[in-house]
């Protein structure tokens, strides 16, 4: 239903912010989890946070592409306001477009700590 | 007047610490690239208002306010963000070659410093420390939650019941700074602070060893132990003992009575006896202002000879 839809709704809509929070817990989850029960694992951690995010922004980018098509390509330009289904299309693609683009952003910004991270705190 | 927060021995803008160093420099940073960012914005508002008399295409405007408003806020978010991360484990980097304990209690600090050989010494209401090396303090508190900062040396930590937070500091110039309570705390929370002398190591080493041995006053403390001080109070070598206010045995050796409050001299040792509960309102120790003034100066005297 998510891919491959012809027409964009309001899943479509959502799913790229869900990805979003689901990065950001697994971020802070596995962070809080591995730092109270194996603070040695640090570098396991990073690892997959990693993997997490390229999982993550994958599924954005892909998201997003859709988007960009159901967008129509850019073909008309905002505000998709007249009451047609071409217009419904073109609002919903050009919204989820752009929240596929704070979403990747979020998640990089989510992940980054695990780069500085030196140790858990005592 | 304006710069007169700028520098001195509570500014986080004069710092005397690598970690101070780093937040300076960070603030430093931060205000040349609001102050430039401010000046874009506002010549751009200018700029269109005044000299922009045609408006732009519509393409044109979009373009503007993908790039002023995404694209480069995004660029600027992620760099400081970079920047920010980088500064967090640089702050408690290194093995620490002096270990501190600091412990908040309503209103004032209680330092226990770890010496060479493993025994802890005792002290109170003023932190030394010896340049260059880098000290661990590890905070706690007792009653409630006392944030420590001492802005020309570090960013603060907050000292929570319950908890221990650690803090590294890395002291590289020598001199007198002052840390306070940054936490509100009670009502003498603005009078809980304390004097930070950063020393020579070789310096710091033998008033360490002067602060681990008991106390050689020989004045007379009979005034001092009839009075109960003792039962609060511990002279180390001697019969105070009492652990629910700040340790005394090398108390004139210190820069400031009552956590931070007043310098330490004869004059005000009395003081501080006399009219602890005005000095400090809400404080844990009575005022003895009621004992006969021969009595005050011996009890007076007595401190002053604790060296
Ligand atoms: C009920 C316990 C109690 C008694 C009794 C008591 N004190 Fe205190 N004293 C304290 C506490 C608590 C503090 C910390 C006050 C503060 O700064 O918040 C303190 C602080 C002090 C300080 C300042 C220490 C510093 O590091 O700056 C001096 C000096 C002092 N007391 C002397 C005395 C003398 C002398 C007597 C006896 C006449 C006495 N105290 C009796 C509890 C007591
Ligand atoms: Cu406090």
């Amino acid at each position: 239903m998510l891919f491959r839809s012809e027409t964009p709704n309001l899943w479509t809509l959502l799913a790229p912010p869900t990805v979003w929070a689901l990065h950001f817990l697994f971020c802070y989850v596995a962070g809080a989890i591995i730092c109270a029960k194996a603070p040695e694992a640090l570098d396991e951690l990073r690892l997959a946070i990693a993997a997490a995010t390229i999982l993550a922004l994958v599924f954005i980018v892909v998201a997003g592409m859709q988007a960009h098509r159901h967008w129509g390509f850019g073909s008309d330009m905002p505000p998709h306001d007249t009451p047609t289904d071409e217009d419904q299309q073109h609002f919903l693609g050009l919204a989820t477009m752009l929240l596929c683009a704070l979403s990747a952003v979020a998640v990089i910004f989510g992940a980054m700590p695990a780069l500085f991270i030196a140790e858990c705190m005592r | 007047m304006l710069l007169g927060a700028c520098s001195g021995p509570q500014s986080a803008l004069d710092p005397a610490g690598r970690e101070a160093s780093e937040v300076a420099l960070l603030f430093w940073v931060m205000l040349v690239g609001a102050a430039i960012i401010w000046l874009v914005v506002i010549g751009a508002a200018m700029f269109g208002g005044k000299w922009q008399k045609q408006p732009l295409s519509e393409r044109a405007g979009l373009r503007i306010v993908l790039y002023g408003g995404a694209v480069i806020p995004t660029i600027v978010l992620a760099a400081l963000l970079v920047f920010g991360l980088r500064l967090m484990p640089m702050l408690r980097a290194g093995e620490p070659e002096l270990r501190i304990t600091m412990s908040g209690e309503q209103y004032w600090w209680r330092v226990t410093y770890a010496a060479p050989d493993g025994s802890k010494v005792e002290s109170a209401n003023e932190l030394r420390l010896p340049a260059g090396r880098a000290a661990e303090i590890t905070l706690d508190s007792v009653d409630v939650i006392h944030s420590f900062w001492i802005p020309s040396l570090a960013g603060k930590m907050d000292m929570i019941p319950g908890r221990t937070n650690r803090l590294v500091l890395h002291p590289e110039r020598t001199g007198i700074y002052r840390g306070v309570c940054a936490e509100f705390c009670g009502r003498s929370h603005a009078f809980m602070a304390f004097p930070v002398v950063v020393m020579e190591p070789a310096a710091f080493e033998a008033w360490l060893a002067r602060e681990a041995a008991p106390a050689l006053s020989k004045a007379d403390n009979g005034a001092f132990l009839a009075n109960g001080c003792g039962g609060c109070h511990t002279v180390r070598g001697t019969q105070a003992t009492g652990s629910i206010g700040p340790d005394l045995t090398h108390f004139a050796d210190r820069q400031s009575i009552g956590a931070g409050i007043l310098p330490n001299t004869p004059d005000n040792r009395r003081r501080f006896i006399a009219e602890t509960e005005t000095l400090k309102p809400g404080v844990r120790m009575p005022s003895f202002g009621a004992l006969p003034p021969a009595e005050l100066g011996a009890i007076a005297a007595y401190l002053g000879s604790l060296e």
